[in-house]
Formats: structure tokens, C-alpha cells, sequence
């Protein structure tokens, strides 16, 4: 049930289906890209921020006086300044506080504790080493574990009616059912797993540029925002500045990856800087500060049962996370759910009861959760599932691909309602999993596998199959911080033909300057090339929730289709006031507006376009332009099958991946080249979390993995080469049959990598190696095997 | 101290502190903002520019360092209004999605391509290993390199 | 981010470089590719009051072979041995190692010799192979074999006023061979394990001279003489390799830490130490004699 892509317009109109090349290029490949860092305005100052060395200390005393006496230093500003303006603590999107600047505490190693504002940065990194803080030491809590054990230290001790550490509590699916199910089990089969921290550690760090204007009341805030209307929002309600004067631009990104989402108290104190002295501040984040600070990744500890029949039916499945939420609860997720879509982890699998319990501990970390194209935690879930699965293989001696086509959700079973309630809208995995295991030459490996371990080489074959939930959402079940997450479109077409479209949400380099154009232009027949599409400025952009969980397309996508949809509406219209025909037999093909079965009585849209200002019906509104808010009636389900092939030094632990396949369904692909670009992306951050990329922390709570010597991004030398497969069921429910892919290949990919290497081990009797898979693990696992 | 640093064939003249690093010069002094900064420990190579036609990492070069050399930046590789065929393969070969690495990768590049005209998958790789790139994956950027070596070959006008 | 202020002088001869050093002690560095040094003062983990900048002192950039060493200048880069016909079989091997790229392109060998960084890859080098450094200082010029010149962790045996102007590396009459085996986690980073193997054979095919020194699992680059001491007089083979690599894991000192584990790395040492003298005389052996 797979579709072939045709586009159906021609290349001059390079609708969808074109691997049109890149609007954005023209200024990025001339180094013309406006990145946050890049702009500077008069009377411009520069503010670095001190950060706490301790996990957990009481703040006895902070002196600023050398600092403030240093020449080119404007202003020194602590915990106590910003408290008088009630700005020391801001609310987070989930619902928790956060501190802005150390009043009380400090609560992990980077955290904010005082600014320097100067006239140039050097001064200001100059003037920050002189500032005194007088510390007291407290026991750092480093693990949730430790963190719910009786006695722990209170780490939110500021919090009123705060006893312990616990965050949240939550679950999803039905304990009865799971538990009925497990007793009628022929085997169970559990993994214990910790997802560790991670980092998107996009390369261009966060930062902030506050022009607050005390005469015109006007507060410009350049910031590196994927969701600047809803930063906008909460500006207004953190620092009672009125919404409509407060103006966010998000430039030009170097990329995101969700640690762009959250709003960081580097900004609060940049925007508070600039209202208290009346000139713009520049504050830009170190990298150093971006890895101990902002918005990390992951860090769940899982516990996984299946109940499986044994012909290794999947009956059941029990699931108990505890995520470590670092000092304050930041995560950027939908409100009702304190996991994100973690539930989803019943995966591609077609089974009748789940029950998924959840809970969260405060840590001496840096806050956050959600982020590094994680899909509100699906990368987690995915993890999990496809990882148990190929452990039930194991244990019940089935082949892992074997065991998944016994499992699978099949064609005809969608719309398919999972037990945590999900409703996958379209697929057909058991076509994509044939074809990833037929490009990759399954059966020869597993003869070559066989062979090599006869000679003592270890071979190992990793599959994955994951279902993606993207396109958040609905209204009836979304919202962030109470705002409902549609998404926006506005369209506006000139007297020439030409068109703007305006989005509410904001690219990172994923291309949006030409794929929403060519939405407009499969829809209106405009070319591409001839749309202009404008985002990240709130004052000239309609209101939207952002860029993240692969929303974009799902939803912007939608409300750009759903707008130029109204406006083909109009263009018939006029058309037929043109031709002089009924507005029902105008028929609209590659920009031809056309009475049916007469093709050759016609107008352009160009026509059409000239037309809506100059020559209308009466009672007909001139122009043609409107706005369409887009209310998902549904996530969307991207999936794909991915198989690695390693080979695994029995001497040393060392891996090296041979090939990868990598299969992906996005339904319609609005630009191929585009959607393997995204996809060469988070394979390769598969790659890097299962291999080497990971934040860890000693017993103090010092962050190890708070630069780039320490946090390990593969280069091209380490990151394997990938052969890049596709199918495309459309989504049935989107306007375009889309289904948003941004995150795909990281939620899928490391599984894929991990199960590789445990198959190259599993007939050793290993069936778990955590991420990172770092060669003295691998080895450690070959040692202590079983066999 | 005076120094003069020549930045894509103009001469900059100008009293610099002696710890203003390289980039910072060409960025805040200067005024090309193409060139980049993403890490602090000398380890992404966002920083790339050409000091006398070798790529370096501008953040770890003090700009006295830089007196009396020429420096080619991102803004250098067009040449009389003719992008430079790294800058055309790169679009074309979509090896560019956020645009922050694109600058070094492109210089590091297109010294390659120089001294080897027909680079390997492998050779490139080992190139660009000294620049980090967190959108692509590298796939499509060696291809882009791989495409300018075989655009300009030796003969063609660069 | 940025370094704290310091004073910059360029030298225009080493008699001036040697003389600005002795003026400010250890409160001045040379900056020659300041490949480690700078990074060091942009954390402000080094805050010198000083830097004497060598780069354009003429005579310093040579790597030539004479009276049977190759002698490699204060200025020369890692990326010109990288491209160079000249380098010996392990200097060959562990050059395109040495971080990566970029950094090869200024850094130096004589600045990486002269910093003494247990994880740095050079000092494994010229340990195996015999080297020796040439300093000169207001007193004149000494030549100090590199196992006196490594005196600790980041600590050498130059005087306050001295500077490496050259490194001599023994050039074999005999054939010879060697291997670099660097295990690290990605380009760029320091070796978790490195092993350097440095053999020369006899005309009667025994080994005639033989070099181990280990990267990364000890407070300094190790020599490990116990390994050398067994392997020469005998002709190469697998058992002896073997035996010269238990003696290699025995003489290391890793310490288990983030990149792993102290008993995994002393594997390493010993799989790389067999790997790598196998490299080494396979080497060797395919030169004519």
C-alpha cells in the first residue's frame, strides 16, 4: 500500500515532490546569514553571567564591589536586584519556578548567579572573576534514585509545602488489564535500561539581544527562539510588559534541535539589563555555558516487561520510568502530559494492554528534559520498546526480525487505537521492514554472522522499527502552558503574481524558506521561487506555537495548504468573472485557471492575481490574501525501519559500524532532498548518543561533559555513511497527506545501533550494554558473558 | 599594538589589544560576521578561515599573530562576482541545512580541493575532521566537495 | 572565553626569544602554534604576563636528515610531517594522529615535545625511537635525551630561560619499522591508549633495536624498558610480540576514568603493544636490506 511521488506540477512551478534547491542558500553559502551574535546596534553593551562552580550550596554573601569598580563595566547585577523588580524567579513552561539569579541556593554546577554588563565582552569575563561569592557547601544529589531515598536533602527547600524531591507522578493505560494479561503469559521477558543525559548542543549557542526603549515603550527582543510567539506571551506575563509592545525576532538560526525552546534566565536578565540602563544588551551564551546550563536531553531510567505468548506473541506490556529532572522542572511539553508521549511506547506493535507509570526526582543538575529532537520523549519510548523486543527475541530464541513481523500493526488495521490511546492514522510496516532487510542482504549476514563466530569474529545485525507521533496537536489534548498548539498561515498575493507567506513557526535550518513555498505552489500553481515566506517575526507573523516535535509541517504545513486552499477558492471566482463562466466549472492546474472541458478558454493566476486589484465584480472584497489557524484533528505517524551492521573487536570493545540502512515513511514528501538531509542528520545523532555522546556527573555533581573536549560530537571521520530507503503512505488526515520526519532518525536510530552491537554479543549470552556502548563496556559485557 | 591584517585583499590597519583573538577581530573590528563561533575549547572549527591560504582555527590565533598575513574568510571565496565553486556545489548538493558550519567546511574545502583535485569519500572525511557539523550528518557536504573538485578541474577558471 | 591581558613581543632571532624569556621567567611562554597554549589561557587555566611569539625567527622551520638524524626545527608543523617523505615508519604512523586537521596546520612538534603532556603523542614517539631535544639558553646549546627532558606531567627539564630550537630523531642504518597505534573516541580528542613500536633489524634478521612507549596510562609518556630488553637479539614473531606486550600492560599506569576503565585500557595496552610490533617488523621486513 505504498504510493510512487509524482510530483504533480512541472519544475518551473516546483510544487511538492521537487527536490527544489534551497531559497535560504543564496545568503547562508556568502557567510550573509543574520545569527543572533551578528548583530550589533549603536550604544550596544555586552553582559556575561557568573555561574555557580557548586551543585548545591547556600549563598551566604556575594561582594561586587571590584567588579563594579572596573573600568568599562556598566552594571553588576545579582539575585537581589533582580528580586526588587520581582524578576529572581520566573515560572517554567511546566508549571514549576525557576531561578533567574541565585538568591537563596545554588542548585547545580552552572547556575546563574550574577551578571556583568560592559561595554565590551572581554571586560565583562574580566570583571566576573572579581566578584566574591561566599559559599556554603551542601551534599549534591546526583541520581534520582538518591534523590528519593529517605533523607535525602531537600533540594527545593524555597518551594512551600515541598517534602522531598519528587516532581510528578503520572501514568497512562490500564494496570488491570496489563496485570491480567501478564498472569496468561507463557514467558516474560524485562530490561532494565538508563537513557543517559544528553545535549543538542546545536552549533550555534543561545543568546539574547534586548532593546528595551523607555521613550517609545517598545522592547525588541532578538532571540534564538523555534517558538517566538509563545516566548512573546510569556515575556509579557513574566515581566508585565504589554504584549503588543514587546516585539521577538528570531534570526537566522544555527540550528535548535528543542534547546532553543526554553526560555533561559539569561534572557530575563538581558531584557531586565537593558529596561534598567535604556541601552540594547548583547548576551551570548559560551558553549561551555550552553552544555552546563540549558535545555538537556534524556536521563530516564527504564524498567520494561513483556508478556509474550511462545511463539513470542506480544500480549502485554508494564513499563516504569523515573526521570531525572535536574533543579527545576523546565520541561517544554504539552501540560497534561509530565512524560511528553513517553505512552507511546507500546511502539509498532499490535497488542491489547499497557500500563506505563511514570514519576519524576529533583536533582542537582541543570534543568530540563525535553529536548535534542526527542519528539516530547518518544525518542525514550522508542528506545525501550524496540530494545525489549529484540531482547524477547533472544530469550525465546525467534529471529529479531521474525519476532516483528509477528507483532507488527498491520495495513488494514489503521486507524489503529493503542492501549495509552493513541491513534496511528496510516502505514505498512511489515512493506518496510521487507525492504530494509532486503536492501541490507539480511539472510547472507546472518549466514556470514554464523561463519564468524565459528572463527571467534564478532558480527552483530540491529534492528529497529519505530512509530514516530508527531504534529502536536490537537487542542482537545494539547497545550502548552495553556496555550492550545495550533499553527498559523498567511498568505498574500501581489498585483504581479507574486506572493508572501507568513508562518508561525520557525525554521532552523530545515528549509522552511522553500518547502512552505511549495506547498502555496502545488496549491495556487504560483512558482515556488516567486514566494516569499517570512517567519520569526512576531509583529509581521501570525500567532503560532513554534518549531519542535516535528510540528511544523503537520501543522504549519497544514494551515498553509488550508490558506492557499481559501485563496484557490477566490481565484475561481475571479477566474470565472474573467472567462464569464460559473465559478463550479472553473477547473485550476500548475497556475492554468480553466473552464472544464475547454481548457483552452483560460487565465493564469498571474491574471487572477492583477485582477484582485484592478478588476473584480461588484461586491466581490478586493485582494487575495487571508490567514488560516490550523487545529490538528490528530498527531501524525511517521515510522521507518532501520538495520545496522557492526563488526565488534572481541580484543579491545571496539565497534565500527559496517552499513546502515535506513527506511523512512513521512507519507508525502514535500522535498526529498530536503527530507534526507533531515534524516542524515538524526541518524547521525543516533550514531553519537549511542557511541560516545553523553553528559555524566561525579559524586560531587561536577558536570562532566560541559564542553566540547568532554562532551564528544563524531566528526565525519567517526559518523558512519548511510543508504537512505523510502516509502510513502500518506496521512489521511492531513491536507497534504504529510507526516513531518525532523526527528524520525534520531527516535529510531538508536536502538538500531544499540541492538547491532548486543547481537554481535548475544550468542555470548549479553543482552544489555547501556549508551553510550563505549569500548571498555563492550568489552567488560564480552568478559562477564554468560557463556 | 599596530597590526596590519589583509582580509580578502583589503589591508586592515588598526591598534589591537594583544589578547583579541583572530576571530573576534574579523567579526567585532572588521565587520565580517560570516565567520563563526560555536565552542570554546578549539574542538567545532566554526571559526575556519585561511591565514596565507591554510585553513585554521581563527579562534586559537591571537590577531597579532595575523600581522602583515592575509586572511581569506567565507566572504572571500566569491571572486568578481562569481561564487566560488564550493559555494555553487554546496547549495547544489544540499550540504548546507542550518548554514553555522557551512562557512569553515566551505574554506576547508576548497583548500582541499586544491592540492587534491580528485579527493576520495575517505580523504574528505579526513579533511573536515577538524570541523563539526550537527545538521547534515556530513553525507551530502562530502558529496559537495567531492562535486566542486570535479567542477573545477584543472583547466576551468576558478 | 577570552584570555586575560598579557604583554606580546615578537622575537626576530633566538638570542632576543631566549632573552625576553630569562627577563620574565615563568611568568612568559613562547608562543610558537599556541595550539595548547592558547586554549589553556582562554579558559584562564595559563594566565602568563608574557608571550614571546617565535614565529618568525628564520632557521627554525627546517626538517632535514643529516649525520644520521632527522632534525625537525622549532617551527615545523604537524601537518608538514604529515606530508613529508622524510619521516621515520612510527613518526610516519602517528602524525596524521595528532589532533586533527587544523590544528596540525599550526601546531608544532617541538611545542607539543616541549609541553609534556602524558596524553600527547610525540613524547611516546621520540621515546621509542630514541630522540633526542636541543635547547638553547643564554649559556649556549645542550642536547638532552628525551627520557631526561620528560621530568613529570607538563614538567621538563628546560631552565627557566631556555628554548627547544630542535628535535633530533635517529635516523637507522638498518632496516626499520614502526607503528602508532592511537585508540581514541573521536578526531580531535587525546589518546585513551596510544602504543609507539620503533623496531630495527639486523643484517641476520634479529631485532637489533627495539622501542615501546605507551600514550595516556601514566603520569608520563612510559618507556617500557623491560619490553625492549626482551625483544632484542630475537628474531620478530608472534610469541615474543606477546610476551612484549604483557610486559607493556604490567608497565602501564592507566587510571579508570571517563574514557574507561583501568583494566580495559591495560588490555588495550597490551593488544595495541602486539599490534603494533607486528606492524613494525612487517615493516621492516619488506625494506631491502
Amino acid at each position: 500500500m505504498t504510493t510512487v511521488e509524482e510530483p504533480l506540477t512541472p519544475p518551473e512551478i516546483g510544487g511538492i515532490g521537487h527536490s527544489l534547491k534551497r531559497h535560504e542558500d543564496a545568503r547562508l553559502i556568502e557567510g550573509q546569514g543574520s545569527f543572533l551574535d551578528d548583530l550589533e546596534l549603536p550604544g550596544m553593551l555586552h553582559m556575561a553571567i557568573l555561574r555557580s562552580p557548586l551543585a548545591h550550596a547556600r549563598i551566604l554573601g556575594i561582594d561586587t564591589s571590584e567588579a563594579d569598580a572596573v573600568d568599562g563595566v556598566v552594571a553588576v547585577v545579582t539575585g537581589e536586584l533582580m528580586a526588587q523588580h520581582g524578576l529572581a524567579w520566573m515560572p517554567t513552561l511546566s508549571g514549576d519556578t525557576q531561578a533567574v539569579l541565585a538568591t537563596d541556593k545554588v542548585r547545580f554546577q552552572g547556575q546563574e548567579v550574577a551578571a556583568v554588563v560592559a561595554t565590551d565582552p572581554y571586560v565583562a569575563e574580566d570583571a566576573l572573576e572579581l566578584i566574591v561569592v561566599d559559599y556554603e557547601e551542601l551534599p549534591a544529589i546526583t541520581t534520582p534514585q538518591q534523590a528519593l531515598a529517605d533523607g535525602a536533602p531537600v533540594i527545593r527547600d524555597e518551594k512551600e509545602g515541598q517534602e522531598g524531591n519528587l516532581v510528578y507522578e503520572w501514568e497512562a493505560g490500564d494496570a488491570a488489564a496489563t496485570d491480567a494479561a501478564f498472569a496468561t503469559a507463557d514467558r516474560v521477558v524485562s530490561l532494565v535500561t538508563h537513557y543517559p543525559r544528553s545535549h543538542p548542543a546545536p552549533l550555534e549557542t543561545c543568546g539574547a539581544v534586548a532593546d528595551v526603549n523607555s521613550v517609545t515603550g517598545q522592547a525588541t527582543i532578538w532571540l534564538t527562539s523555534q517558538a517566538p510567539h509563545a516566548h512573546r506571551t510569556l515575556f509579557a506575563m513574566v515581566a508585565g510588559l504589554p504584549e503588543q509592545n514587546i516585539r521577538i525576532i528570531s534570526p537566522d538560526l544555527g540550528g535548535g534541535f528543542g534547546n532553543k525552546v526554553p526560555i533561559y534566565p539569561g534572557y530575563v536578565v538581558a531584557t531586565a539589563a537593558s529596561l534598567l540602563l535604556g541601552t540594547p544588551v548583547k548576551w551570548i551564551e559560551s558553549r561551555s555555558e550552553n552544555l552546563i546550563s540549558t535545555g538537556f536531553a534524556r536521563d530516564y531510567h527504564m524498567e520494561g516487561e513483556l508478556a509474550l505468548t511462545d511463539e513470542g506473541r506480544i500480549l502485554a506490556l508494564r513499563v516504569k520510568m523515573l526521570s531525572d529532572q535536574g533543579a527545576f522542572f523546565a520541561d517544554a511539553q504539552p501540560t497534561q502530559f509530565k512524560a511528553g508521549l513517553f505512552h507511546v511506547v507500546t511502539g509498532s506493535y499490535d497488542f491489547g494492554a499497557a500500563h506505563v507509570v511514570c514519576s519524576g526526582a529533583y536533582t542537582n543538575k541543570a534543568p530540563g528534559g525535553v529536548a535534542y529532537r526527542c519528539s516530547f520523549r518518544i525518542t525514550e519510548a522508542s528506545f525501550l520498546i524496540e530494545r525489549l523486543v529484540q531482547t524477547a527475541a533472544y530469550e525465546l530464541g525467534i529471529d529479531p526480525a521474525e519476532i516483528r513481523f509477528r507483532n507488527f500493526i498491520q495495513p488494514d488495521q489503521f486507524p489503529y487505537e493503542t492501549p495509552t490511546g493513541f491513534v496511528y492514522d496510516s502505514g505498512d510496516y511489515p512493506t518496510a521492514l521487507t525492504m530494509a532487510l532486503e536492501s541490507v542482504g539480511y539472510e547472507a549476514l546472518r549466514t556470514e554472522q554464523a561463519e564468524a563466530r565459528a572463527e571467534g569474529r564478532l558480527i552483530g545485525i540491529g534492528i529497529a522499527h519505530f512509530t514516530e507521533a508527531v504534529g502536536a496537536g490537537p487542542s482537545r489534548q494539547y497545550d502548552i502552558a495553556g496555550l492550545k498548539m495550533i499553527d498559523s498561515a498567511e498568505l498574500r498575493v501581489h498585483p504581479t503574481g507574486k506572493a508572501i507567506l507568513k508562518l508561525g513557526v520557525k525554521t532552523q535550518g530545515q528549509g522552511h524558506e522553500t518547502t512552505f513555498a511549495q506547498i502555496v505552489a502545488s496549491e495556487l500553481g504560483i512558482p515556488a521561487t516567486d514566494i516569499k515566506v517570512e517567519h520569526g517575526d512576531t509583529d509581521n507573523t501570525p500567532y503560532g506555537l513554534g518549531t519542535y516535535g516535528s510540528r511544523s509541517t503537520p501543522v504549519g504545513g497544514a494551515a498553509t495548504a488550508m490558506v492557499a486552499r481559501k485563496l484557490a477558492g477566490k481565484a475561481r471566482e475571479i477566474a470565472a468573472h474573467l472567462l464569464e463562466a460559473a465559478s463550479d466549472d472553473i477547473e485550476m492546474e500548475s497556475g492554468k485557471l480553466f473552464v472544464r472541458g475547454t481548457p483552452e478558454r483560460s487565465v493564469t493566476i498571474q491574471d487572477v492575481a492583477l485582477a484582485a486589484y484592478t478588476n473584480l465584480p461588484e461586491g466581490m472584497e478586493y485582494g487575495l490574501e487571508g490567514v488560516h489557524y490550523y487545529d490538528p484533528p490528530n498527531l501524525t505517524y511517521p515510522y521507518g525501519s532501520y538495520v545496522v551492521v557492526v563488526e565488534v573487536d572481541a580484543e579491545t570493545g571496539v565497534w565500527k559500524v559496517r552499513r546502515m540502512v535506513a527506511l523512512d515513511d513521512c507519507g508525502v514528501r514535500i522535498n526529498p532532498m530536503i527530507v534526507e538531509g533531515q534524516i542524515h542528520g538524526g541518524l547521525t545523532e543516533g550514531f553519537a548518543m549511542s557511541s560516545m555522546q553523553w553528559i555524566t556527573f561525579d559524586e560531587e555533581g561536577n558536570c562532566i561533559g560541559s564542553n566540547f573536549m568532554d562532551y564528544l560530537i563524531p566528526t565525519a571521520w567517526e559518523t558512519p555513511r548511510f543508504e537512505l530507503l523510502s516509502t510513502s503512505v500518506p496521512s489521511p488526515h492531513h491536507p497534504i497527506g504529510a507526516k513531518g520526519v525532523g526527528e524520525s532518525a534520531t527516535v529510531g536510530s538508536p536502538a538500531a545501533f544499540v541492538n547491532a552491537v548486543v547481537d554481535a554479543l548475544a550468542h555470548l549470552g549479553v543482552r544489555n550494554i547501556d549508551m553510550p556502548m563505549l569500548p571498555d563496556r563492550v568489552w567488560a559485557a564480552i568478559q562477564s558473558a554468560p557463556s | 599594538m599596530e597590526v596590519t591584517v589583509t582580509v580578502n585583499g583589503a589591508a586592515h590597519t588598526g591598534e589591537v589589544e594583544p589578547r583579541l583573538l583572530l576571530v573576534d577581530h574579523i567579526r567585532r573590528v572588521v565587520g565580517l560576521t560570516g565567520t563563526h563561533i560555536g565552542c570554546d575549547t578549539t574542538s567545532c572549527g566554526a571559526c575556519t578561515v585561511l591565514v596565507d591560504g591554510t585553513p585554521v582555527k581563527s579562534c586559537t590565533v591571537l590577531a597579532v599573530q595575523a600581522d602583515g598575513r592575509s586572511v581569506t574568510t567565507v566572504e572571500g571565496l566569491k571572486t568578481n562576482g562569481q561564487l566560488h565553486p564550493i559555494q555553487e556545489a554546496f547549495s547544489a548538493e544540499h550540504g548546507l541545512q542550518c548554514g553555522f558550519c557551512t562557512p569553515g567546511m566551505m574554506l576547508v574545502g576548497a583548500a582541499l580541493i586544491e592540492q587534491n583535485p580528485a579527493p576520495s569519500d575517505e580523504e574528505v572525511r579526513w579533511a573536515i575532521s577538524g570541523n563539526l557539523c550537527r545538521c547534515t550528518g556530513y553525507m551530502n557536504i562530502v558529496k559537495a566537495i567531492q562535486a566542486a573538485a570535479g567542477a573545477a578541474a584543472p583547466g576551468e577558471d576558478q | 572565553m577570552f584570555p586575560s591581558q598579557f604583554d606580546y613581543v615578537v622575537a626576530a632571532s633566538v638570542e632576543e626569544a631566549i632573552a625576553a624569556k630569562a627577563e620574565g621567567g615563568d611568568e612568559t611562554r613562547f608562543l610558537a602554534g599556541g595550539q595548547s597554549l592558547l586554549p589553556m589561557m582562554k579558559i584562564r587555566l595559563a594566565t602568563p604576563a608574557k608571550l614571546v611569539d617565535i614565529n618568525r625567527i628564520a632557521g627554525l622551520d627546517h626538517m632535514e636528515r643529516a649525520d644520521g638524524h632527522l632534525r625537525v626545527g622549532a617551527l615545523v608543523r604537524h601537518a608538514q610531517l604529515v606530508a613529508s617523505g622524510d619521516t621515520l615508519g612510527v613518526m610516519a604512523s602517528a602524525a596524521p594522529w595528532v589532533s586533527d586537521p587544523l590544528v596540525r596546520n599550526l601546531g608544532t612538534l617541538c611545542g607539543s615535545v616541549a609541553h609534556c603532556d602524558p596524553e600527547g603523542d610525540w613524547n611516546s614517539v621520540l621515546l621509542a625511537t630514541g630522540a633526542d631535544v636541543v635547547a638553547r639558553g643564554p649559556g649556549g646549546e645542550r642536547t638532552i635525551p628525551i627520557g631526561s627532558f620528560i621530568r613529570g606531567p607538563f614538567t621538563s627539564a628546560l631552565a627557566d630561560d631556555e628554548m627547544v630550537t630542535e628535535v633530533r630523531i635517529p635516523v637507522p642504518q638498518d632496516r626499520s619499522g614502526g607503528a602508532y597505534l592511537k585508540l581514541e573516541r573521536k578526531v580531535g580528542d587525546y589518546a585513551t591508549v596510544a602504543v609507539a613500536a620503533h623496531l630495527v633489524v639486523a643484517g641476520d634478521g634479529t631485532i637489533g633495536e627495539a622501542g615501546v612507549a605507551l600514550t595516556s596510562v601514566g603520569p608520563s609518556n612510559v618507556k617500557v624498558t623491560a619490553a625492549e630488553q626482551v625483544l632484542v637479539g630475537q628474531p620478530p614473531g608472534e610469541e615474543l610480540f606477546a610476551e612484549a606486550a604483557e610486559l607493556a600492560a604490567a608497565a602501564a599506569e592507566p587510571r579508570s576514568d571517563v574514557r574507561g576503565t583501568a583494566d580495559w585500557k591495560r588490555q588495550v595496552v597490551r593488544t595495541y603493544t602486539r599490534r603494533a610490533l607486528t606492524a613494525a617488523a612487517a615493516e621492516a621486513m619488506a625494506q631491502a636490506s
